[in-house]
Parts: C-alpha cells; sequence; structure tokens
C-alpha cells in the first residue's frame, strides 16, 4: 500500500462503493464526496474484511440511484438508498431524489453489482496519465472558424 | 322563474356544493395530519420521505378545497379559519381519516382504501362542470395514483411477506374494514349536485374491483365486519378525532394570525 490514505479496510462484497479508504464515496446520499483526509471510523483491523459503514440498515440493501434530467441528457449518479428491492427502490428513489421535477428517468442499480477501482491501485491507474500531454489534442491545428471542435 | 328564484337556486346549490367541498377538503386535511405523524417515526428514512410527501400532497388538496369551501360558504372564512377554528362536531371528514395510525400496516391497510376510493372520486370529478372542482382533480388524480401505488406495493409486500407480516396486514384490514362502508354513503347534497359531484356509491365498483384484486394477490382475505361506521359527513366523529384536534389546532389558537 503506497498511499497515504488512512489505514481502513478494503471494499468488501458488503461495500463495493469505494469503501472507506478511496477518495471518493458514493454512499454519501449526495453523489460522490471526497473523503481523504476525513477521519473515518474504522473497527479496528485495517487490514481486510467489511467495516459498518454502508451496511444495509436491517437487511434492506443498498441501491444506487442514476437519474436523467431531460432528454437527451445521459444517466447521472445522484446517490443511493435502501430498499427491500428494485420496485420499492425506484418508488423511494422518486420521493427521495426526483420531489423538485429533477427527471424524466430513474435508473436503479444494486450497489453490490458495482465493481469499483480499488483505492490501492490508484497510482497504477490514474497517475500515469497526468504527464502525458501528448494524448490531449493540444498538437493539432485548429482551422479558423471551427468552433466545436 | 324569477330572478328571486334563480337567486334562491343558485344559493342553495353553493350552499351543497360548499358542504360536499368541505366533506372533501376535510377528509385530505385530517388525513395528511395523520400521515405527518408517522414523520421521524416511519421504519426507514426512505418511508418517512415517503409518507411526508403523501401528507403534504393532501394538504394542498386540503388547501384547495378549504379554501373554495369558504368562498362558496360567503360567511368570509378562510382556509385557517376552517382548518384551526373549528371543532369536532364541525368537521366533515369520513372516520376512516381519523382512526389512529395503529401499526404500519394498519396505516398502509387505510391508504389502500381512502387512496382507492379518491383515484375513483378525483377521475370522476375531472368532468365536472365545477371548473375549481375539475382543475384539483385533474392535478390532484397524477398525486393520488402514486399514493395508491405505494399502499399497494406495501400490501403486496406485507401480505405475502412473513407469517408475521401476513397476520399484522390481516389484522390491519380487519381494523379498518368496519371503516369501508361510510365511504360509498352517498349524502343529501350529492341529489343537489348533478354534473358537480360525483356520488360515492357509484365509485364503489371500480374501487372494489382494484382494492380486491391487490388483497387476492397479497394472499390476504377481505374482512366482514360485524358493524359500520356512519355519520362523518354529519359531524359525527369517533374519539381519535378529539384526540387529533388539539395537537392540530394548537398552535394557529395559541397564536392567532402566526406565519413563518
Amino acid at each position: 500500500m503506497t498511499t497515504n490514505d488512512p489505514p481502513t479496510s478494503t471494499s468488501g462484497p458488503a461495500e463495493p462503493i469505494g469503501g472507506t479508504g478511496s477518495d471518493l464515496s458514493a454512499a454519501g446520499g449526495h453523489g460522490a464526496v471526497p473523503t481523504a483526509g476525513v477521519p473515518v471510523p474504522t473497527p479496528a483491523p485495517a487490514t481486510t474484511g467489511g467495516s459498518g459503514k454502508g451496511r444495509p440498515r436491517r437487511g434492506w440493501p443498498l441501491w444506487e440511484v442514476f437519474i436523467r434530467a431531460r432528454r437527451g441528457l445521459s444517466h447521472q449518479h445522484v446517490g443511493s438508498l435502501h430498499a427491500p428491492d428494485a420496485e420499492m427502490a425506484l418508488r423511494n428513489a422518486r420521493d427521495v431524489y426526483t420531489r423538485r421535477g429533477e427527471g424524466v428517468s430513474i435508473w436503479i442499480v444494486p450497489s453490490a453489482a458495482i465493481s469499483a477501482s480499488s483505492p490501492d491501485e490508484k497510482d497504477s491507474f490514474f497517475d500515469p496519465a497526468i504527464d502525458k500531454a501528448y494524448r490531449h489534442p493540444t498538437f493539432y491545428d485548429v482551422p479558423e472558424g471551427v468552433s466545436h471542435l | 322563474m324569477t330572478s328571486s328564484g334563480l337567486d334562491a337556486h343558485q344559493r342553495s346549490v353553493d350552499n351543497a356544493l360548499a358542504a360536499y367541498v368541505l366533506g372533501l377538503g376535510d377528509d385530505a386535511l385530517i388525513l395528511a395530519q395523520r400521515l405527518g405523524e408517522w414523520v421521524t417515526r416511519a421504519p426507514q428514512i426512505e418511508e418517512d420521505i415517503a409518507l411526508g410527501n403523501i401528507a403534504l400532497d393532501l394538504l394542498g388538496q386540503a388547501r384547495t378545497l378549504l379554501s373554495y369551501a369558504g368562498q362558496l360558504e360567503g360567511i368570509g372564512r378562510d382556509e385557517d379559519d376552517l382548518a384551526f377554528l373549528r371543532d369536532e362536531r364541525e368537521f366533515r371528514n369520513l372516520q376512516l381519516v381519523e382512526i389512529e395510525n395503529g401499526d404500519f400496516a394498519v396505516t398502509m391497510a387505510r391508504q389502500l382504501i381512502f387512496s382507492g376510493y379518491q383515484y375513483e372520486l378525483y377521475t370522476a370529478l375531472r368532468t365536472s362542470t365545477d371548473a375549481t372542482l375539475s382543475a384539483l382533480a385533474a392535478k390532484a388524480v397524477k398525486e393520488v395514483d402514486y399514493h395508491r401505488d405505494h399502499a399497494t406495493q406495501w400490501v403486496l409486500r406485507l401480505g405475502d411477506g412473513t407469517t408475521e407480516s401476513h397476520e399484522r396486514m390481516q389484522a390491519a384490514l380487519d381494523r379498518v374494514w368496519p371503516y369501508v362502508d361510510e365511504v360509498f354513503d352517498s349524502t343529501d347534497n350529492i341529489a343537489a349536485l348533478p354534473g358537480i359531484a360525483a356520488d360515492p356509491a357509484a365509485l364503489r365498483p371500480a374501487c372494489n374491483e382494484y382494492v380486491e384484486n391487490v388483497i387476492t394477490a397479497a394472499t390476504l382475505t377481505r374482512p366482514t365486519p360485524t358493524w359500520h361506521s356512519r355519520g362523518g359527513r354529519a359531524g359525527y366523529h369517533t374519539e381519535n378525532l378529539g384526540h387529533l384536534l388539539p395537537t392540530m389546532q394548537n398552535l394557529h389558537r395559541s397564536h392567532p394570525g402566526a406565519t413563518w
């Protein structure tokens, strides 16, 4: 482990979204929020196994909610909630996330069905991209008058 | 008919309509208050929000209906006067909406029946010749469609769930069923409002069909009560309303005219 993240548990099956040590967590109810550097209450052994955070309350599983705000836009992750099954999750999402006319379509995905990149792999996944300027289209001459390239 | 005869006729229609609209408004108001009691007490925060949303939908309907009733009545009472300054005997709601929440199953049983009825009511009122009622119904029928679906989902899950949830859902139906007949009683003012009001008796077959389908699918049994409530529309109520009103009216009566 080469990151400076606080020692935490890694993602277990019961906690697929980010895990308590990742930079982003979807389990906050308001979409991805940074958690790096934020003290996280963790159970004693800081190695493997699930933690209490994000665990379904009273056995209700966790669902991720995606909402399309308008026709033509893609569905955006807006948060998560608990529900006994997919049909109830859709209805709960309607009540929690679309009360003010935010959407025209809702997707519900079991949180357990999401595979998330591990915080341990952060360096190998994302750092190599930073200094490779040639991957950005900055070496092309853009013809005059082309405004939406 | 002379012009004074026409005036008299219009007044009698207005009076009948005021009484009819007041009854519908009181149903929505009292059930909104009951559902509001679930806030912070629902089994899950998601359900807390769902019940709160339904309560607010009903409160919105109540505001329109009570304002209109006050206007028809013509003695200067507004929605607040009607909601907060009347006593028990002056309320015209069905007894079904005032009974205590009980456990979650009782609330869902009451909600299934009431929103089943309200769905048919507003569907019929969309074609009312009264512009205020038809406009309200067109909007409210979409809200109630969701209320009915919400209750349906829960009755199905609790009825066809575990042994305990089945027993409690059945007990909940038994608890609320004596109040069902009253919902579909015709009242005197209906006959005076042809084309304007919806006769509750005429709404019953469609409502029955929906509710019975849900009950059957949920493996529940339709109760056969030995008594039936009567008289809510005439101002006769259970003791439950007497407990509900002070909670609902206390603030307004202690601080008349208070605003946020």
